[in-house]
């Protein structure tokens, strides 16, 4: 049997608001429980409460970004059900009108060709509180800090079909989402939590398969491997001849797999209605055409500038483009450099790895883009050879210095003085005569022994360029 | 002699004819003496009111426009370090940690606390029977209801244990006990005054009122209550107005002009025929002052009652979820689970009546029931409310009996949910539509207060004060006292 996956994801932002959704709190993670919660979040009796602008504004940012409609009328409404760490018994969410609807993204698995995924709609809602279930001895713990923290939640349509698209999706979200400056998207606390919807179909069926609903996901990785899992599973039943139950599930990463949520776990009327303690959401035209204006660049747009006005490969324009924060660092040490394909390929090379072997954001980079900028600068100029290049950033990456402090200090400025190499050529020539009689009965390999003589005799600072030129008229 | 009333007492407090001292000690006395049976107040505040008494008389207080006079704020508004029940058991040990705004701004007018009022429980009831503290009486006939939910503070009132206590207004909470106990209800438009801190019940139709003795101290309470909250996105975005200052000059054809509509669909079956008289005289009363009268249809209006007992309990049972026994209020000892803490703490918790509209509410909200019941009471709602538009566009207010009958016998309608929805049959409408309303004494059938409602235009509080105002100065029900009771300070 040749099945096809169908996947549908809901994403979960946590919007980088400085207080929550509905109240006047701060959401600072990591704070000790129940510290950043007010009487609002607690759900104390006669509490109410009032949508954050702030919040409104980048959920319509995220819809002007996706091509999405931004609605000039939307509505809260309550989602009923009770948990210990949902304190009003109901989650104010959107159901019927949510503030974005349709859009779309750019999702590129690498070695496939990019494709457009729609979504469906992105809504505001508040998030619920947590349960420690470890915390106390013989009682489950309530903590309250994320309660009322404000998520968007990004439906894309049942359009992705395998493992590695789902993952490229929820990336590609993520770029957006920190690109335009909504989330911070910092995944170990939670910002981004994906359930993922999956089905298995006859390839080439038009109707879509029974549908699992995987829970809680909260990396990219982890959506990958919990649809490979589930994916298996679903087809083993499938050719099995059995059916797959429409359920809600949830992976334990331990053991690689998934299984069905607890009855307990899952309520399943909501008992949904418009929130009457929030009048319709109604934003005036003029608001969203002024967010309009205060978008950044997007990423697609920016990548095909990279493409196009740098020269730019697709896949070198696509890294640069992997944040907002990553592309400004690009541009900045291109132009301090002048050579954007140079800076290109630093960005993409040693500071990448640099960075990555570190475990840091492009942000909290130890070389600065205009640092950077200044030692690719040497570099064009001929001052400094690439191989010196790399020691020079590796010194300024330890904290060393600039580029020019570090060259000087080391000694390391590149020697095209004419002169001097000479003397070092034909001395190199002198005592090598039997090299020097090989290449002139036509072993012309050994010419790159010669570069690698004197390169040793000046510690690697002579220019290449000059060195070949001398050897070549001699020889 | 002193006058029992906002107004009265303002000028015997600037007067030193009394401090606020000796008016707080006769406001106390008169709870020792008549609380016991009447059984308005669930929390007393004896102490902290002599306190804030002295501290206004020696001019260390706020001084606001009410400084030194003590009122009483129905349960269901969250008072900073005092009980706040709201009627029930779930909520016996609650010790809320702010105050609601309308406490705040009452408290900066120069008011004090000296008792939180009985009610129905969570506002739901016509009687005050329904309340975990046991049923207010009304202190006309103490084998009678005062009517409800804000029960305890109209017959507080009515029987001059205060001179005036808040209430709350969901179907006719406020109006309907306080035409039952001869006293002046005044319901502001929906989003005139905030609800932050007061107990949920129905929030798209809760609104907070208050319990006087006349129109005018109505609008003294509502010069401070009135205005924008931050704290609250369905209150109104305009500023409150200086209300009682738009009673004043009043003529003798005060009401020139005013077009005045009474709402025939209220005069049909169902209203005592004594009441209808009455109804009658008022509006004799009315013309007399110059306003013209005239009957208006409003066609939806006998849907009123029904699309209220869909939303109202619909809102009520998400509304009440947070009662959960987990945060504050009762929590049941012994649950072995999760659902059992929920089921035990909720059953022990609510009374028979909060149980049995949670039950209704879940129920119209449930999926294959929500289009059915929900949406088309929403529907039904904006007809409602269109109906009253338009009967607006011919008139100025609307007028009609806030009851169908005087004060009925405590047990007589509780086992019978029905009859006792049907008692707020004429108050349901304006609710539903947030309209402005108030009800003032207008007569009296077998020895027992029966009132007069007027309704005006969203936001036209002053119009319909001034038009209740213009009554009271014509005529001296609302001076009237219950058998046995006199006005404090005048025997002296």
């Amino acid at each position: 049997m040749n099945l096809e996956a169908v996947i549908g994801l809901e994403i979960h932002v946590q919007l980088a608001t400085r207080s929550k959704m509905f109240s006047g709190a701060p959401t600072v993670f990591g704070a000790a429980p129940n510290t950043q919660a007010c009487l609002v979040d607690l759900g104390f009796p006669g509490t109410l409460p009032v949508a954050n602008r702030e919040a409104v504004a980048m959920a319509a940012r995220f819809g002007l970004a996706t091509g999405g409609r931004v609605a000039e009328h939307s509505v809260f409404a309550r989602k009923n059900y009770f948990y210990p760490d949902l304190p009003k018994g109901y989650q104010i969410s959107q159901y019927e009108l949510p503030i974005v609807s349709g859009g779309a993204v750019e999702v590129a698995v690498p070695g496939h060709a990019p494709r457009t995924i729609e979504l469906t709609r992105a809504h505001l809602e508040e998030d619920a509180g947590k349960s420690l279930h470890d915390a106390l001895p013989n009682a489950t713990g309530v903590d309250l800090n994320r309660a009322g923290a404000p998520l968007l939640e990004i439906v894309t349509e049942p359009q992705l079909h395998s493992p590695e698209e789902a993952g490229a999706c929820m990336r590609s979200i993520h770029q957006m989402v920190t690109w335009i400056g909504i989330s911070d998207g910092a995944m170990q606390e939670g910002s981004m939590r994906c359930d993922a919807n999956i089905s298995l179909r006859k390839r080439g069926d038009p109707n879509l398969g029974t549908r699992t609903e995987i829970k809680n996901l909260n990396s990219f990785r982890f959506v990958e491997r919990a649809l490979r899992c589930e994916i298996r599973r679903q087809g083993e039943v499938l050719r099995g001849g059995g059916a797959v139950a429409q359920e809600t599930r949830l992976y334990d990463s331990r053991m690689d797999a998934t299984r069905p949520m607890r009855d307990k776990e899952e309520a399943n009327d909501y008992r949904y209605f418009p929130d009457p303690d929030l009048p319709p959401l109604v934003l005036e035209s003029g608001f969203v055409e002024e967010l309009r204006h205060t978008l950044p660049e997007l990423p697609g747009a920016r990548q095909d500038r990279f493409e196009a006005d740098y020269g730019l490969s697709a896949e070198d324009a696509r890294r640069l483009c992997e944040s907002r924060a990553t592309a400004d660092y690009f541009e900045a040490a291109g132009r301090a450099c002048g050579d954007m394909v140079l800076a290109a390929r630093w960005v993409t090379g040693d500071l990448a790895a640099a960075l990555n072997r570190d475990a840091l954001d492009i942000g909290a980079s130890r070389v600065g883009a205009g640092e950077l900028g200044a030692l690719l600068a040497r570099l064009r100029e001929g001052v400094l050879s690439g191989k010196l290049g790399k020691e020079v950033f590796q010194a300024m990456w330890s904290g060393e210095g600039g580029a020019d402090d570090i060259i000087a200090a080391r000694g390391l400025k590149q020697i095209s003085d004419t002169s001097t190499l000479e003397g070092i050529v034909d001395d190199i020539l002198a005592s090598h005569s039997d090299q020097v009689s090989q290449y002139r009965e036509g072993n012309t390999r050994v010419f790159g022994f010669f570069v690698g003589q004197v390169m040793r005799a000046t510690k690697g600072r002579a220019n290449p360029a000059i060195v070949n030129e001398l050897l070549r008229e001699r020889l | 002699m002193i006058e029992f009333s906002l107004a009265g007492l303002r000028r015997a407090l600037d007067g030193g004819e009394i401090s606020s001292r000796e008016l707080t000690e006769a406001c106390l006395r008169r709870i020792e003496e008549r609380n016991p049976a009447l059984n308005a107040f669930v929390t007393l505040c004896g102490e902290s009111a002599l306190k804030e008494a002295s501290r206004a008389d020696s001019g260390k207080a706020a001084d606001g426009p009410l400084a030194g006079i003590p009122i009483a704020h129905k349960d269901i508004f969250c008072t900073r370090g005092v009980r706040t029940t709201a009627g029930s058991r779930i909520l016996d040990n609650f010790v809320p940690p702010y105050d609601a705004t309308v406490v705040e701004r009452l408290a900066q007018a120069g008011t004090f606390l000296i008792g939180k009022t009985n009610m129905d429980e969570f506002a739901m009831g016509s009687s005050s029977e329904t309340s975990y503290y046991g049923p207010v009486l009304n202190p006309w006939d103490l084998s009678r209801s005062p009517g409800g939910s804000s029960g305890g503070s109209a017959a507080a009132v009515a029987a001059g244990l205060v001179p005036a206590a808040t209430g709350t207004d969901t179907g006719g909470s406020v109006r309907q006990p306080a035409a039952l106990c001869g006293i002046t209800g005044f319901r502001p438009s929906y989003g005139r005054v905030s609800r932050y801190g007061m107990i949920a019940f129905a929030s798209s139709l809760d609104q907070a009122g208050s319990l006087t003795r006349t129109a005018e101290d109505a609008a003294l309470l509502l010069d401070s209550m009135a205005g924008h909250d931050p704290r609250d996105s369905t209150c109104a975005q305009r500023p409150g107005e200086r209300y009682s200052a738009a009673l004043s000059p009043m003529s003798a054809r005060a009401l020139e002009g005013v077009r005045i509509g009474v709402v025939k669909e209220f005069m049909g079956e169902g209203l005592d025929p004594r009441c209808r008289q009455v109804f009658s005289d008022n509006m004799a009363t009315l013309r007399g002052l110059g306003a013209a009268v005239s009957e208006v249809s409003l066609p939806r209006l006998p849907l009123s009652v029904a699309v209220y007992y869909v939303v109202a309990p619909a809102e009520c049972s998400s509304n009440l979820a947070r009662f959960d026994g987990v945060r504050f209020g009762l929590r049941e000892s012994g649950a072995d689970s999760l659902e059992a803490l929920y089921t035990q703490s909720r059953g022990a918790g609510f009374g028979e009546e909060v149980r049995r509209r949670i039950l209704v509410g879940g129920w119209v909200l449930s999926k294959g029931y929500f289009d059915a019941y929900y949406l088309k009471a929403q529907r039904a709602r904006r007809l409602l409310a269109n109906d009253f538009a338009r009967a607006f566009e011919s008139v100025d207010m609307l007028a009609g009996p806030t009851t169908p009958a005087p004060a009925f016998a405590v047990g007589e309608k509780i086992n019978d949910p029905i009859q006792m929805y049907l008692n707020d049959v004429y108050t349901i409408g304006a609710a539903l539509a947030g309209l402005p309303c108030i009800s003032v004494p207008a007569g009296s059938v077998d020895g027992l207060p029966v009132g007069l409602q007027l309704m005006g235009r969203p936001f036209a509080e002053a119009e319909v004060l001034r038009c209740a105002h213009a009554y009271q100065l014509e005529t001296n029900w609302h001076r009237l006292w219950p058998p046995g009771t006199t006005a404090p300070f005048d025997a002296g």
